[in-house]
């Protein structure tokens, strides 16, 4: 039995049941529904560790007018990876929408509907069904966005969406010619026809403009900090650990994998130098941000930029070094996943306890609400790259690459990157750890549900554990290869 | 000139003007639009230029309507988000402004 369709038809019979029977209890419905759909990914895992890629065509109408879906190593990390931040992001979700009975009746439903469409991407085969899980990815996170419904979550929504559509039609004109040049949509067809000519560049250029677009790359990131800073605490976890990687995932796999003989190496340069732009531009802005969330999430900018650091190091290398460094992005990708939705998750928890969003508002709580401080903590460790970490696999992943293949300049923005980091991170816990204010009784806080406490500190638990079991996903990304070369000897 | 590079020049022109019209307008309705006549430029292009088979190629005709399924649903929400918008705050553009976050929106949930 194939379960690739199962991990669609899962989350979308949930989205279904919550939104048409919300007299139900959606939310422990939603956490079963979780269940089943984390033993079918780890049934799926299992079975591609097994067994090598698998293809699912829906309907068993084949390519190109039938939908393909593709199973291979990165995808199953990446769907194990969403299955189980969305579990935690809902169980967390059940204590902290308690008090939001309103945006609750609409949460679940689009919740499911992110699930299904982020599995969608990772499971797509070709280059329409990657545009419509964007549109469709999209959609369910604004939609989360704007739950609240005030002044300045629909300021960031409509900020948001706007960006969003014009990255869509940027990686749909791309798309449109490349299928008039090459016949197909299909990536792996398009793998082995593809040639650096004048269509395949400015279709390149078309569809990497509008996925920098979407996954708030500097300098398109503006509309990233109020959307993920304004959004409610469960939403931000998944949208700044998953929604963001599903426009770098299809970035990465069409320039690494499909058109790793047509990228040139003055572009990957260039997606490397914004990159540190991202880097140096996302640290100083958390660093002066006065609101615990604005930090956060213009520390996921800067993070994000560290992925497109896998361009340089990874086009025009010795095979080693370029391995080295996809193995490290794809590490990074996870790492930043765990720790950034640990942090989004206990800085709602600390939020909530204090009544106020300000850094300054922190004063003296170490004492007050340990756990979820040192699951911010903890998910810093991993953000700043210190061992033992996943930050710190993916980034002494990177720097390797960066030194075998001689590019020294990357070696510093990493190294420096890594110092921002510590800075601002560092910032919470000088406000949080100030004597003074624990001395005067300040700091007094209500006291947090223990089921949102524990959430933030499993996720960073995970952030701090995949530094030991960091083989466990870079050996799953070499499948692919495995798969071809099984093609080849059966043809 | 063949009719299909002739339907894709045209498709080129009418991004060109609505990307600039998105960028330099400010009014949400108009860059609403704009999205769409991008939109609609962008599925010039495919049934224009992926035409090369000299005969019907079904395949660009599902993209392109799937396409319009998608941009219709995004107009949608879009109108819905401005006309709630512009319900509570009476502005028909984005400023820096209405992006600043209140501290208010912790303490006061809905119910």
């Amino acid at each position: 039995m194939n379960l690739i369709p199962f991990l669609l038809v899962i989350p979308l019979a949930w989205a279904l049941i919550s939104l048409l029977l919300p007299r139900l209890p959606i939310g422990p419905i939603a956490l079963l529904g979780m269940l089943v759909q984390s033993l079918a990914t780890a049934l799926l895992w299992r079975s591609v560790q097994l067994h090598g890629a698998e293809r699912y065509a829906i309907g068993d109408w084949m390519a190109p007018l039938g939908i393909t879906l593709v199973a291979d190593g990165l995808t199953v990390t990446l769907l194990a990876i969403t299955a189980l931040i969305a579990m935690v992001c809902a169980f967390y979700a059940l204590f902290y929408l308690r008090s939001h009975r309103h945006e609750a009746r609409y949460f679940w439903p689009l919740f499911w509907f992110l699930l299904a469409s982020l599995n969608g991407i990772w499971l797509a085969g070709d280059l329409f069904n990657l545009y419509v899980g964007l549109e469709l990815v999209t959609f369910a996170a604004v939609g989360m966005v704007i739950l609240s419904a005030n002044r300045q979550t629909l300021a960031a929504g409509l900020r948001y969406l706007y960006m969003a559509l014009l990255g869509s039609i940027g990686y749909l004109l791309g798309v449109a010619l490349l299928y008039s040049a090459y016949g197909t949509l299909d990536m792996r067809q398009l793998a082995e026809l593809i040639e650096p000519n004048w269509t395949t560049h400015v279709a390149m250029l078309s569809i990497s403009l509008g996925l920098l677009v979407k996954t708030a790359i500097f300098p398109f990131h503006f509309w990233l900090p109020p959307a993920h800073g304004g959004a409610l605490a469960p939403v931000s976890a998944l949208l700044s650990a998953l929604v963001v990687k599903s426009s770098f995932y299809i970035l990465a796999r069409l320039w690494l994998d499909v058109g790793a003989d047509v990228l040139p190496v003055i572009t990957a340069q260039g997606f490397g130098l914004i990159g540190a732009c991202a880097i140096f531009y996302g640290g100083f802005k958390a660093l002066q941000q006065d609101e615990i969330k604005m930090l956060v999430a213009y520390s996921t900018v800067a993070q994000l930029g560290y992925l497109m650091l896998v361009f340089p190091l990874a086009a025009g290398t010795a095979p080693e070094h370029s391995m080295l460094a996809w193995q490290g992005g794809m590490l990074h990708v996870l790492a930043h996943a765990l720790a950034k939705s640990a942090m989004f998750l206990s800085v709602g928890t600390l939020v909530l306890a204090v009544g106020s969003k300000k850094i300054d508002a922190l004063a003296g709580i170490s004492t007050r609400i340990p756990l979820s401080l040192f699951a911010f903590g903890l998910a810093g460790v991993s953000l700043m790259g210190l061992p033992p970490s996943g930050g710190f696999n993916a980034k002494w992943l990177m720097l390797q690459s960066a030194i075998g293949s001689g590019q020294w300049h990357w070696v510093v923005v990493l190294s420096l990157g890594s110092l921002l980091t510590a800075t601002y991170i560092f910032k919470v816990f000088r406000v949080s750890f100030d004597q003074q204010a624990i001395d005067s009784g300040k700091g007094l806080v209500k006291r947090a549900p223990w089921g949102m406490e524990l959430s933030a500190l499993f996720l960073a638990g995970l952030a701090i554990a995949l530094g030991f079991a960091a083989a466990l996903p870079v050996e799953l990304l070499s499948l692919p290869e495995v798969e071809s070369s099984l093609m080849e000897a059966s043809q | 000139m063949s009719a299909n590079l002739w339907f894709a020049l045209v498709g080129a022109g009418l991004i060109a003007l609505a990307a600039f019209t998105f960028f330099v307008q400010t009014h949400l309705l108009r860059r609403i639009f704009a999205f769409n006549i991008m939109g609609s430029g962008v599925f010039l292009i495919m049934v224009g230029m992926a035409q090369h088979l000299r005969q019907t190629d079904p395949v660009p005709q599902a993209l392109v309507l799937t396409g319009i399924v998608v941009a219709v649903s995004a107009t949608a929400l879009a109108l819905l988000i401005f006309r709630r918008f512009y319900a509570l705050s009476a502005a028909v553009t984005l400023t820096q402004d209405n992006d600043t976050l209140g501290d208010s929106y912790e303490q006061e949930p809905r119910q």
